[in-house]
């Protein structure tokens, strides 16, 4: 506990204490000027975009890991969680060697604003597969089997049935991989090109108020992020819970 | 007719979550390591043979092994916490566990900064005074690589102990064995495999960590660079293939990781 507190616990408080240093005005102009809002909102909505496109090929991805049988699907299995064992500053770099400037299918999205979007579906995309993944091999089929036989379509089975025993999975999933896009630093640094109010996200722009020896600016925008992923994290936990009600 | 309309939606939804993967993942990085190949071995030779890189390399390597140490005494000590007391605060220390890692890592090198930088930090200028430079030194990359590998160890073991129980423990203090005997006989061997996955996971987090420690290590060149600041460096300096030759290095290690890791995970369950 003590530990924890020296390591986690008092430099976080610092960083929130820091913030409030040139007083509430301070505080808000920091995180209300042009480039730290249009940072802020990018990343959030990239963010948002991104975990619902997660939501969607996650639970797709985990559906044909554990439904489906081929060939090769342990490769599969090896390549989900490659984004979370990647070096975020390698996951930037071997993005830009498919999608950058020497792009060999002619996809060129360096420093452009999709270049956001890619790295940070790069890095989220293991979160909602590994949460839905062990819920869904758990799943009785009784039920499917009951509905297909009452004469339901796969589509119906799959809404009524498997769908409801999944959501707190997705949403559990979907809230990880959201918290994970707000706070990614490392992919992006080469790929997008860190424009202002174009391409720069808030964690790029924390780190160049700390360059400019701003930390007073720096914390402030740190605390919106700190607050981001609080939050974020008790919805998590609370969905954790409800998905261990139901498994 | 109705099983050909259902294959064929397995078959579009396998064709499709592999073409996703393919493009994803499985393609750019095989460029990565097609493109540091391209011309033979001298990208990685070149590499290998700048003392610069290698002292890179090595305090990588060097930090990677301290903070998984540090990682497996704490966390497992956190866990069993965790798992066999009740305390007070011991719902909020669980949700607080889960923090570093949805912080973002340039928020941990600030918090970092704030609290042991030298000039300052609230504790930095102290420590600094008792001869212990913890920011811009190998202590303070230390110190980040252990903040965002922490949950890692812990929410490997916690869910194990919660499994086993702790009947046997009480079994082993009844008939007289301490609690150092009991955790060495009992304990340990049945949270073993999960504590080596976390060894494993931590440890590929920790070579790669890049945004906080780029924030407290200030990056000097043969001294407090790591192989992941190498790459960024190389990158923007159009050296591309020595940023490829060492991303390349630093991705194989981690794919190693988890292959290791997919090859442990079965035989857990089979136990």
């Amino acid at each position: 506990m003590l530990w924890f507190s020296i390591l986690v616990l008092i430099p976080l408080v610092a960083v929130v204490a820091a913030s409030t240093d040139g007083g509430w005005t301070r505080f808000w102009s920091s995180i209300t000027n042009d480039q730290t809002a249009a940072a802020i909102r990018l990343t959030v909505t990239a963010a948002a975009v991104v975990t619902v496109v997660n939501i969607v090929m996650g639970t797709l991805i985990a559906w044909v890991l554990v439904r489906d049988r081929f060939v090769g699907k342990r490769i599969l299995e090896v390549l989900i969680d490659v984004p979370f064992a990647l070096p975020t500053i390698v996951a930037g770099l071997v993005l830009l060697s498919l999608y950058g400037p020497d792009s060999p299918v002619g996809i060129d999205v360096a420093n452009k604003r999709p270049a956001v979007f890619l790295a940070f579906l790069f890095v989220t995309l293991p979160f909602v597969v590994r949460t839905v993944q062990p819920v869904l091999s758990e799943l009785d089929r009784d039920a499917e089997e009951a509905a297909a036989s009452l004469g339901a379509s796969r589509l119906t089975t799959f809404r009524r049935i498997i769908l409801p025993a999944l959501t707190p999975a997705i949403a559990a999933g979907a809230a990880l991989s959201f918290a994970r896009a707000v706070s990614e630093y490392g992919s992006l640094v080469l790929l997008s090109g860190n424009l202002p109010l174009k391409t720069e996200v808030t964690s790029v722009r924390i780190l160049s108020s700390i360059e400019n020896d701003n930390r007073t600016g720096a914390a402030a925008v740190a605390t919106v992020l700190l607050a981001i992923s609080f939050v974020t994290i008790v919805a998590f936990n609370v969905m954790q819970k409800l998905a261990a009600r139901r498994a | 007719m109705h099983d050909a309309r259902a294959g064929f939606t397995r078959n579009a939804m396998r064709v499709i979550v592999v073409a996703y993967l393919f493009m994803l993942i499985a393609w750019p990085l095989w460029l990565v390591a097609k493109n540091t190949f391209a011309d033979g071995f001298s990208n990685l030779g070149d590499l290998l043979s700048d003392p610069d890189i290698t002292h890179a390399l090595r305090l990588t390597v060097k930090v990677a092994v301290i903070s998984v140490i540090i990682n497996t005494v704490f966390g497992v000590g956190i866990s069993i916490l965790l798992v066999r007391y009740n305390f007070r605060g011991k719902a909020l220390l669980n949700a607080l566990l889960d923090i570093p890692l949805s912080v973002s890592p340039v928020v941990v090198g600030l918090a970092l900064i704030l609290v042991y930088g030298g000039r300052n930090g609230w504790a930095g200028p102290t420590l600094e005074d008792a001869g212990f430079k913890v920011i811009f030194a190998t202590p303070g990359i230390v110190l980040a690589t252990v903040f965002v590998s922490l949950p890692l160890m812990i929410r490997e073991v916690v869910p194990v102990l919660e499994e086993i129980g702790f009947e046997q423990e009480q079994a082993a203090f009844s008939l007289g064995a301490n609690a150092l005997q009991t955790f060495r006989r009992i304990t340990l061997p049945s949270i073993k495999w999960a504590v080596v996955y976390g060894v494993v996971l931590s440890l590929a987090r920790s070579l790669g960590e890049f945004g906080a420690v780029k924030i407290v290590s200030g990056n000097v060149l043969g001294k407090t660079r790591t192989a992941t600041l190498v790459v960024e460096e190389k990158y923007l300096n159009f050296d591309k293939g020595g940023a490829y030759a060492t991303a390349f290095l630093l991705a194989l290690v981690s794919v190693a990781c988890i292959v290791v890791v997919s090859i442990i995970r079965p035989g857990e369950s089979n136990r």
